[in-house]
């Protein structure tokens, strides 16, 4: 699991893009095309450098209605397995 | 056929020119002159056509693109476009002000070349004295300017045994990524096959090393790996499939399925210079040559492993098996599996005493 406090950073090299023919987001990174759901757009574009890892579930669950201890392990996955990738980078 | 996916990714060769003599080359015997090549305006339409048709990611290559003196107005035209554009050098040509400028025109990510990991070997098998050294302070600036990098490392007989020292300059250089190839031979890289060619142990030892590597250094450095085509049981995923999923174009305009389509003598390539990049990537008699899997022969056709390796590459199945539409010889199950496994013994037995045959644009 993430660490509460710790800010999630897309690094520069890697970016969120509108694939406009395909109709879908995806996330550009070296070498590598990673087309994003709902879900991960939704994560994605909630993380900016500042925002640490308790105030993006926040943000998700009020946004999303859902429950924290429902969202949150999903989140930690999605974060921390595109960090094992060098994609993103926790703080 | 099923329905052609656009494609995902452009390889640019921008000029065939480049400083290197790289025994491995594997660009074509003949190389283009450079009044042959592209205009930055054909570039730049190319770049757009390119975008609109579906493709995310550009990767700049050559030859070395440094020595295209319009690299900055290429980056800053593939950027407008909306391509992730990546470099592809060897650092030789770059200076820190050209650097800065690529950053500002918008430059994504920049892939950086190993010859050798030290001056000695790099500077022999390069065949450019003090090349090793410029590359070094090529690195510092990349890091300086805070450009995201991924160092490549070609291979083979000679300079395997530095494998280990090339993770460590990646992490030692912040390098995210590292794409470790066993030679591929392709090209002019053919000539070296004896000189170059890993021994079967070698090949081995590399792949255990790698795989090694990558659980140590989980979360710190991505390694990507090709293995060695000649000692293999089964082939590569070339190109992850003819005309599926990537494109390149050549310095003179012609567009290609992969980097060495034109060994093929049968297929006639369309160029940018006539038509637009859609009509060849959906029209093109030669990229639909190969699409999918009608075009399969056996032992590929009834194969349980034909939706993993698509059967292969064509031109290492027309080099060896004399046939395009053949089962790449890597595998197993090719009849001429055989002689390309006599080929490397030969290869490997003669590689002690063969001399390296450098590639120099005249």
């Amino acid at each position: 699991m993430i660490a509460q406090g710790a800010i999630p950073v897309i690094p520069r090299g890697v970016r969120l893009h509108r694939d406009a023919v395909r109709d879908r987001w995806v996330l550009l990174a070296p070498e590598k095309t990673i087309a994003l759901d709902e879900i991960g757009h939704a994560i994605l574009s909630r993380i900016d450098g500042r925002t640490d890892f308790t105030t993006l579930i926040d943000r998700l669950a009020e946004d999303y209605a859902a429950p924290r201890e429902q969202i949150a392990p999903d989140v930690s996955g999605f974060i921390a397995a595109l960090a094992e990738r060098r994609i993103l980078e926790v703080a | 056929m099923s329905r052609i996916p656009p494609p995902m990714a452009m390889l640019a060769e921008l000029t065939h020119r480049c400083p290197l003599a790289c025994p491995y080359c594997s660009n074509p015997l003949e190389l283009e002159a450079q009044e042959r090549e592209l205009s930055t305006e054909d570039w730049a339409r190319v770049f757009a056509e390119a975008a609109e048709l579906g493709v995310l990611q550009l990767h700049l290559s050559g030859g070395e693109p440094a020595t295209r003196r319009d690299l900055t107005d290429l980056v800053r035209a593939a950027r407008a476009a909306g391509l992730y554009t990546n470099l592809i050098t060897s650092g030789i040509g770059l200076t820190r002000r050209r650097l800065e400028e690529l950053d500002a025109a918008g430059l994504d990510h920049v892939q950086l070349s190993l010859q050798g990991m030290d001056a000695e070997l790099a500077d022999r098998i390069g065949g450019y004295k003090g090349g090793f050294a410029r590359k070094m302070q090529v690195a510092g600036w990349i890091g300086e300017i805070g450009f995201p990098l991924t160092l490549n490392a070609v291979l083979h007989r000679q300079n395997l045994h530095q494998l280990p020292r090339a993770l460590e300059m990646a992490q030692e250089m912040g390098a995210r990524r590292i794409e470790v190839a066993i030679v591929q031979f392709y090209g002019w890289a053919m000539k070296n096959r004896a000189a170059l060619m890993p021994t079967r142990e070698q090949a081995r030892e590399a792949e255990a090393l790698v795989a090694e590597a990558r659980e140590a250094l989980k979360g710190k450095l991505v390694i990507d790996f090709v293995p060695a085509d000649y000692h293999g049981d089964y082939p590569k995923r070339c190109m992850n499939g003819w005309g599926s999923v990537g494109l390149n174009v050549a310095p003179d305009g012609s567009v290609l399925p992969c980097h060495a389509a034109r060994t093929i003598p049968h297929l006639d390539f369309w160029s940018v210079r006539d038509r637009s990049l859609r009509e060849i990537w959906y029209d093109n008699p030669a990229f639909n040559a190969y699409r999918g899997d009608d075009w399969m022969k056996e032992p590929c056709r009834s194969c349980e492993r034909k939706a993993i390796d698509l059967g292969g590459c064509r031109c290492q199945a027309l080099a060896i098996a004399g046939d395009p539409a053949a089962a790449d010889p890597v595998c197993v199950k090719s009849p001429a599996h055989g002689k390309m496994r006599a080929m490397a013994e030969a290869f490997n037995a003669e590689g002690a005493r063969a001399e390296l045959t450098y590639r120099r644009y005249a």
